[in-house]
């Protein structure tokens, strides 16, 4: 059993919801409530992840996190270490992947609050950001709740864009799902299932989890 | 007194997207109902006074506070203008109870009263005991009345209700109706009622403003409305019927309103026209008198006209009753008891004689000029 791999996954699954969260909630309200210019295109580039073969994405992320691409180059600067094959690579690319995952359930929720609700609390005195914490978000809750695990379970999940961009490094990028792959290739297939299993476990907790949340939020959906 | 101080000013006018040319007032303790067909822009300007929407140009105040002046670029935010609105769907924050709902809008209140004074708006609105049920464990009736005591809960500088009947049964809307005017008799701040219900209007409100189109046409009491629309859209808008052409003639030295054939005399108003000029005249159907067959009496000297029942509508205990004319293809409707029309021997295609009070003539200009 690699333990280190699971606490990569973990890890990497942990730090994609924490970053995503702000990110869905802002852009899933800006999608679902904002009328502007580029709205459709701002979708469908949001989306983009979910129809990408993973491999195809994994290779435009190898390019453009490599130290020879503007991008690679500016990150090497900053932050003095490049991005391909470190922890912090994959967390980039996983944000890039799982962001369909966390924005769309929120814009979802969103597209549900009645624009009336909104203005009834503003006539109620509620500040624009009262209104947001106190009306919307409750009312939005199960749309965080399945984003959020959605985000968790995908990332858990990840290997194409991974292991193009990450390789699998002890420690560093070998998530459980490639020590898999890594287990298998060496006939440790006793191991490979214990793995298998426990991702197994970890994802339907994490559907149940969700289901169980949006049912017990169902109540005051409107 | 203070009070009048109070009053709240509208002038918006803007020419698209929702073209908009309107101006009333509504004083403390008033019902002002906005009347008009779908579209007219009662609910824009009802928006409006809320900063809900923000039209191109126009001038809120209330008391002496501005709440928009586009020439001085004054706008307040919602938040700012303390307005009591009552939507039309309620709007109710349906993850919060409804005490939850009522204290959301208490921010102005210390926290540590707010619980019992919510409690206390509930009680008003007879909600005790149902504080802590969520909006969708309440009746229709219910729901509203929440919206009502969380919009009073603010203590706004006026009132706003969008509809406030229309998402109910007719029993309720009855009974609601009757709240409200118990209500409002211990509100002394404007009320302004969004209603395309003519009849609840007319019941509650103490002055309408009629819309059309986002112009307003006409303000004034119900019955001075009803009784004097001042043009044949306005009648038409608040569903009468009996509106006609004619002109002015003078007749033995005497001004008169020249119907077809008839010629008929007007208490008041013929000054104003010229002679010949063309004019539109309503009466109201109770200004029609029907004589009685075979016993005439001096009332049938005013203005008598004759006509032939085109339409008898039985109505229960009231009867409709539509007389056509050679002169004109318009009818003039009346109502009278399906008693008295029975005993008159009124039906279809009967003859019938008709004085038009010159009381309730009631001249407009025309149309066309």
């Amino acid at each position: 059993m690699d333990w280190t791999a699971l606490w990569v996954s973990l890890r990497l699954a942990g730090l994609t919801c924490l970053f995503l969260l702000p990110v869905g909630l802002w852009l899933g309200r800006l999608l679902a409530m904002g009328r502007f210019r580029g709205r459709t295109l701002c979708e469908a580039l949001v989306a983009l992840p979910l129809v990408m073969p993973p491999t195809v994405l994994g290779f435009y992320l190898m390019m453009t996190f490599s130290s020879e691409a503007p991008f690679g180059q500016l990150w090497q600067q900053l932050m003095g270490e490049g991005l391909n094959f470190t922890f912090n690579g994959i967390l980039l690319a996983s944000l890039l992947v799982n962001l369909p995952f966390a924005v769309q359930p929120i814009q979802r929720a969103f597209e549900h609050v009645p624009r009336h609700l909104r203005e009834a609390a503003w006539c109620s005195g509620l500040s624009s950001w009262q209104t947001w914490l106190r009306i919307e978000l409750p009312l939005v809750w199960p749309g965080v709740v399945s984003a959020l695990a959605l985000t968790f379970a995908h990332t858990l999940g990840e290997f194409g864009v991974i292991l193009m961009v990450g390789g699998s490094i002890d420690g560093e990028t070998r998530t459980l799902a490639i020590s898999i792959y890594d287990r298998v290739q060496a006939f440790d297939e006793a191991g490979a299932a214990r793995m298998s299993a426990i991702l197994l476990i970890v994802s339907f907790v994490t559907i149940a989890l969700v289901y169980g949340l949006t049912r017990r939020g169902r109540g005051v959906r409107v | 007194m203070s009070s009048t101080d109070a009053s709240l000013s509208l002038r918006v006018t803007q020419p698209g997207p929702i073209p908009l040319a309107a101006q009333f007032q509504c004083a403390p303790g008033d019902l002002l109902a906005l009347v008009g067909p779908s579209g007219s822009g009662k609910t824009t300007l009802l928006r409006a006074i809320a900063g809900l929407y923000r039209p191109a140009e126009g001038y809120i105040s209330i008391g002496d506070e501005t709440w928009l002046d586009t020439q001085r670029n004054i706008c307040r935010r919602p938040q700012q203008r303390r307005v009591g609105f009552v939507f039309q769907d309620y709007a109710l924050f349906p993850h919060l109870t409804a005490l939850g709902n009522v204290m959301a809008a208490m921010g102005h209140v210390p926290r540590h009263q707010r619980r019992d004074r919510a409690r206390e708006w509930l009680a008003r609105v007879r909600l005790d005991g149902l504080e802590q049920r969520h909006p969708a464990q309440l009746s229709g009736g219910q729901r509203q009345r929440v919206a009502v005591a969380r919009a009073l809960a603010r203590e706004p500088r006026a009132l706003l209700l969008d509809e406030p009947f229309s998402a109910v049964d007719q029993v309720t809307r009855r009974r609601l109706q009757r709240e409200l005017a118990l209500l409002r008799d211990a509100i002394e701040i404007p009320m302004i009622l969004v209603t395309h219900d003519l009849e609840e209007a007319g019941a509650l409100a103490d002055r309408l403003c009629v819309l059309h189109s986002g112009r307003s046409l006409q303000s004034g009491p119900p019955e001075s409305l009803f009784r004097r629309p001042a043009s044949a859209q306005v009648a038409r808008l608040l569903d009468k019927h009996n509106v006609f052409s004619g002109r002015k003639v003078m007749e033995n030295g005497r001004a008169c309103l020249a119907w077809g054939p008839y010629r008929l005399e007007v208490e008041r108003g013929l000054e104003a026209y010229r002679e010949g000029g063309a004019l539109q005249w309503y009466i109201p159907p109770s200004d029609v008198v029907v004589h009685r067959r075979g016993r005439p009496s001096n009332g049938e000297r005013e203005n008598p006209v004759t006509g032939v029942i085109c339409e008898f509508i039985v109505l229960g205990g009231m009867t409709q009753v539509s007389l056509g004319f050679d002169h004109t293809s318009e009818t003039l409707r009346f109502e009278m008891s399906t008693h008295g029309a029975r005993r008159n021997g009124l039906a279809i295609d009967v003859s019938v004689d008709v004085s038009l009070l010159a009381t309730g003539i009631h001249l407009m200009p025309s149309d066309e000029g």
